[in-house]
């Protein structure tokens, strides 16, 4: 199964409330995916700043002083935010590169979760409530985000498996379904030297994304191009710097409604996610199409756009 | 009328107590407040009662109905009046994938549209749909009949038995063993019939027959609408 909840705000003054209006539909969502959970939380840039989220199983050894030692190595400011198993290290956006670099060396353990201007992803195995608690995702503050809660069938229950998967700067996927050709697709994308980590196969589908964007598509290209490309079941949710998107699959047997009103557009697996959100009962409710590519951003129009059969 | 507050007193007490509802219950009329997209609200009602639920539903709304009466004031999830037997299940919102899939008997009714595999392997359950319809409905659909008032999705009617499928509107694509058919006046008869149970002000001059073209199963006369 998995479930999926995403929230896009459009009155600002909501802002303050997305971490505790995610949690809520997050939680909602744990009789889909009580094994893992995962949330993408979009919040506020530093200009010329970047944020590294990442995670480590011995918290205590790795992020040790592990600020300073970056700091001495990279030779720019760099600052940290301890959070349970993860961290957030800010620090300068041309130094990123330079800085992963030298993280995998001194805390060759220590995982990056989300390279971004804006996004934190945060994702952890356990009850999607513990999940939200032990990273205080109620008090997270931001413009959007998107949330996963997992029930595992393609691979183990690891960190690494939970949703969502960071496909490039400020962007992440969460994925509800099953993707069949993923064995295949992981080989043809490891010949293409693109750097896969585990068994799962979201993050194969996170990968694909990825290296049709670095291949010049547009993420709205790659998106299409997934629908003849990735054999199997799902809807995907993908977070992007100043909105998200919406695409299912032609057979479109795993479910999704959507929501808007003057405040927000709001994604659930089920309607049961939205029900507590703010002037449901007279949002427009709907289900996405099959095979069609919606996105909302903060800066354009929203679009759905029919991929021809 | 009883009112029954699904938050408070939960799902299992609310079936419990529609289950025990016998054939000549004086207590005929129901009111389900706060639905809240719960899943298997009302399911397996085997009584001549109306339901009427407040709000939106989740998973398997009224399914296996028999007699009963279930009328929802807002939308449903996945699988709304499955296996349905007999009775009536009205929606005044839209309906997600596979309504009245696989029903038996009654009314199904739904006032805004229905998504894909709506009617999928029904058997004699009458399905009418205020708006339109996604893809693959009425996939081998035994027998029954499908209205939909505007337009169906991809693959309507694929590997279709002996159900009658009326759409006013267009038919985005024909799945396999599915044709058109011609609307004979007995047809229209039945049509008239159900676009009035449907409570649907179209005429049943503006609608298309589709049905089984009869070439992937063994054709046996004695099924023949």
């Amino acid at each position: 199964m998995c479930g999926i909840v995403g929230l896009f705000l459009k009155d600002t003054a909501l802002e303050p409330k997305l971490g505790d209006m995610l949690t809520d539909m997050l939680i909602t969502m744990t009789d889909r995916g009580p094994d893992s959970a995962g949330i993408a939380i979009y919040g506020y840039e530093t200009t010329g700043n970047a944020k590294l989220t990442v995670q480590s199983n011995t918290p205590d050894i790795d992020f040790d002083k592990l600020d300073n030692d970056l700091r001495k190595r990279v030779k720019g400011k760099v600052s940290m935010d301890i959070k349970d198993t993860h961290a957030v290290l800010s620090l300068q956006a041309d130094q990123v590169k330079d800085a992963r670099e030298i993280l995998s060396e001194i805390r060759p353990d220590v995982r990056v979760m989300s390279h971004g201007t804006t996004v934190e992803i945060y994702k952890e195995v356990g009850l999607p409530k513990n999940v939200a608690e032990r990273f205080d995702i109620r008090k997270m503050s931001g413009t959007h985000g998107i949330g996963h809660t997992r029930m595992a069938t393609e691979s183990a229950v690891t960190t690494m498996g939970a949703h969502p998967f960071n496909t490039g700067i400020d962007q992440c996927l969460v994925h509800n379904g099953s993707l069949s050709n993923h064995n295949s697709l992981r080989r043809k994308l490891r010949r293409r030297g693109v750097h896969i980590e585990t068994e799962n196969d979201t993050e194969v589908g996170a990968a694909y994304l990825t290296w049709r964007m670095q291949t010049g598509s547009t993420l709205g290209e790659a998106l299409t191009s997934s629908l003849d490309d990735l054999d199997g079941f799902f809807t995907f949710v993908v977070g992007t710097k100043d909105g998200f998107g919406v695409v299912r699959d032609p057979i479109a047997c795993k479910p999704a409604v959507m929501a808007e009103t003057d405040q927000y557009v709001a994604f659930g697996s089920e309607y049961r996610a939205l029900v507590n959100l703010p002037g449901i009962d007279t949002a427009k409710v709907w289900e996405p199409e099959p095979a069609t590519v919606y996105f909302w951003s903060h800066n354009a129009a929203p679009t759905a756009q029919e991929k021809a059969a | 009328m009883q009112t029954f507050d699904l938050e408070a007193q939960g799902l299992r007490a609310l079936n419990s107590t529609l289950h025990a509802q016998a054939d000549n219950t004086d207590q005929t009329h129901w009111e389900i407040v706060n639905p809240k997209g719960s899943h298997a609200i009302a399911v397996g009602l085997d009584a001549p009662i109306e339901v009427n639920i407040k709000g939106s539903t989740g998973y398997y709304c009224a399914g296996m109905n028999k007699q009963a009466t279930v009328h929802v004031h807002g939308s449903v999830g996945p699988g709304t009046a499955e296996n349905m037997m007999s009775g009536t299940v009205i929606v005044e919102g839209d309906a997600s994938q596979y309504a009245g899939a696989t029903g038996h008997g009654g009314t199904l009714v739904i006032k805004g549209n229905a998504s894909s595999r709506c009617g999928i392997s029904m058997k004699g359950i009458d399905i009418i749909v205020h708006g339109n319809i996604g893809h693959m409905s009425a996939f081998m659909a035994q027998s029954g009949n499908l209205v939909v008032c505007g337009d169906a999705g991809e693959a309507l009617g694929d590997s279709l038995y002996e159900a009658r499928l009326f759409v006013r509107g267009s038919v985005k694509s024909l799945g396999a063993d599915c044709i058109e058919k011609e609307m004979r006046p007995e047809h229209i008869a039945i049509l008239e019939e159900l676009l009035e149970r449907g409570g649907c002000d179209a005429k049943a001059s503006e609608f298309k027959r589709y049905g089984s073209a009869r070439q992937l199963y063994n054709f046996n006369i004695d099924n023949a609408y």
